[in-house]
């Protein structure tokens, strides 16, 4: 354990001496913030709540997505991977550090999304709703972080990056994060559910607001947590067996 | 006392053979080279022996445990082949992180000035010059106070001065006791440090001797010219004869040269060019009819190569 938390206190470091890579995963959401919902739902307090906690998850996604995604299979790629191996300890503590750092990260991530949601629209949570959804962003985390690490442990590092890339804005369309509940297009609100951004993003609403989730949605985020451990684990094993058998 | 040990270790990437029943042992305060040329399997054993890969068949050991058990690391210290530092962490940081790793680390001052690096702790390892990432990587080897130390060619890539500092530092660890395996392709590193050579070829070990009488052995020139009968000529190790030509492998090419003028053996065409490492060894081992007098400083044939055990001194 603290050998984890070594871990996690170096790879924290490496990706913040270059800090475009933590804007990253915030300027998309952030951005998305202005030009969405501050223009068109800032002045209605539970539109704004409802949009505020979209775009949270929005966030979570796209940094959980590309610093798993991307960062595992740029690993892969360095030699101070496997030196780290051959230090007297097994490659939990690698792993947990990275879990860990990657959790850190995606809070830092939010910061710009609640700041604007907070101070630019009308948007507002009880401490006590505030705190639930802090808590939440560490269980939707959950699926994301998979995603990532299936993406990380079995792709090379450029094919990572486009794969990230492809796939975070159809899974955020198409989970309905840019409309409010309820709201979006007519074929989105039929596919919503079947994607793991929907059952997120449901959670989310849930906790910052009075709103009642969608079951159908919160069973196929539980299957689609199930499939991506399933297809994390694979991609992980195969890679230790290539590299460390 | 046996630090390391590889007991008919073999390794096979697909259908490469990269290692080939290899038997190794380094006992404590031996300071091992392990030489050969490119792709003889040298870093395939020191992979193996740190507990990065697992062997095909055959044992590997660290202080008599499965190197993939990271307490058998507890008293080691690596140096991989490639220098991969985080380029984004400093000096001083890279050695904290791998000091967190072991109970009673070096100083971290201490170390790196140990390494000429003193000056430099607060760098970030990506602006180091290449010499200086590869003293850092040499140096994180010593940062656990171990008792072995597995260098896999640590000074590839560095000039003549970083290299004796590096030098310097692997014989002051030995003085005090430690343990060393090192790597190298290159016969001059290995006679600078090492009392024992084992000679990798092909994923073999041809030779497990004193530096002295691999140096005998890897000194083989190959005379070659266009001549029809040749007398006994002195210190010949193996005759071929490729398209007219001949040649021949010899242990003192000078001596050869006048044995062959004072004979009067009308030739044409001389050439004498040194025998790569690989060469040698190869032609050597793998000769039909190696002259007995294969020059090892006990006058004993190596036959490693041929599948019997390798010789140790």
């Amino acid at each position: 354990m603290q050998l984890a938390l070594v871990h996690a206190r170096y790879q924290l470091l490496e990706i913040i001496r270059i800090p475009v890579a933590v804007f990253g995963s915030a300027f998309f959401p952030a951005a998305a913030m202005i030009f969405f919902v501050v223009p068109f739902a800032g002045d209605d307090a539970v539109g704004a709540t409802y949009a505020t906690a979209s775009m949270v998850t929005f966030s979570v996604m796209s940094a959980n997505i590309f610093q798993y995604g991307v960062g595992v299979a740029e690993d892969r790629d360095q030699p101070w991977n496997p030196y780290t191996r051959t230090l007297p300890t097994g490659p939990a503590p690698r792993f947990a550090g990275r879990v860990l750092a990657g959790l850190a990260l995606t809070y830092l991530s939010l910061i710009p999304v609640v700041v604007i949601g907070a101070t630019l629209t009308a948007a507002q949570a009880t401490p006590a709703a505030f705190l639930l959804a802090l808590g939440t962003v560490a269980v939707i985390s959950v699926p994301f972080t998979l995603m990532g690490l299936a993406i990380g442990y079995s792709l090379p590092s450029k094919a990572a990056i486009v794969v990230a890339q492809l796939i975070f804005l159809p899974l955020a369309f198409g989970g309905g994060l840019l409309s409010a509940p309820g709201e979006a297009p007519g074929f989105i609100e039929t596919i919503a559910p079947y994607l793991p951004t929907r059952g997120a993003a449901e959670l989310m609403w849930a906790a910052v607001g009075d709103y009642d989730v969608e079951p159908l949605a919160l069973i196929m985020l539980g299957v689609w947590v199930v499939l991506l451990a399933a297809l994390a684990g694979w991609a992980y094993r195969r890679d230790e067996g290539r590299r460390f058998s | 006392m046996t630090l390391a040990r590889a007991e008919q270790a073999s390794r096979r990437y697909g259908d490469v053979l990269a290692l080939d029943r290899v038997d190794l042992e380094v006992r404590a305060g031996e300071l091992v080279g392990l030489l050969g040329p490119n792709g003889a399997g040298k870093s395939t054993l020191i992979n193996l022996l740190v507990g990065l890969r697992r062997p095909s068949s055959g044992r590997v050991e660290l202080n008599g445990r499965d190197p993939r058990d990271p307490a058998s690391r507890r008293q080691i210290g690596v140096t991989p082949q490639e220098t991969g530092l985080p380029g984004t962490l400093r000096v001083g940081e890279v050695v904290d992180f791998v000091s967190a790793h072991y109970p009673d680390p070096v100083p971290r001052g201490e170390l790196l000035d140990q390494f000429g690096l003193g000056d430099l702790a607060r760098r970030q390892t990506g602006g180091l010059s290449g010499g200086q990432r590869r003293r850092l990587a040499v140096a994180l080897a010593f940062v656990g106070r171990p008792r072995l130390v597995l260098l896999d060619e640590p000074t590839t890539g560095l000039d003549v001065a970083a290299r004796h500092t590096l030098w310097d530092a692997i014989r002051a660890f030995h003085a005090d006791g430690g343990t060393v395996l090192l790597s190298s392709h290159y016969l001059e590193e290995v006679e600078a440090l090492a009392h024992r050579v084992v000679v990798i070829g092909q994923g073999r070990v041809l030779a497990d001797d004193t530096v002295d009488a691999v140096r005998g052995i890897v000194g083989v020139r190959r005379v070659s010219l266009v001549a029809d009968d040749l007398p006994d000529l002195p210190g010949v190790v193996r005759t071929e004869r490729v398209d007219g030509r001949l040649h021949l492998l010899t242990t003192d090419a000078d001596e050869l040269v006048r044995a062959l003028v004072t004979a009067r053996v009308p030739f044409t065409d001389l050439e004498v060019r040194p025998t790569s490492l690989e060469e040698a060894f190869l032609a050597i081992t793998t000769g039909d009819t190696p002259s007995g007098d294969a020059p090892t400083s006990t006058g004993r044939p190596i036959t490693a190569a041929a599948g019997g055990r390798p010789t140790t001194v």
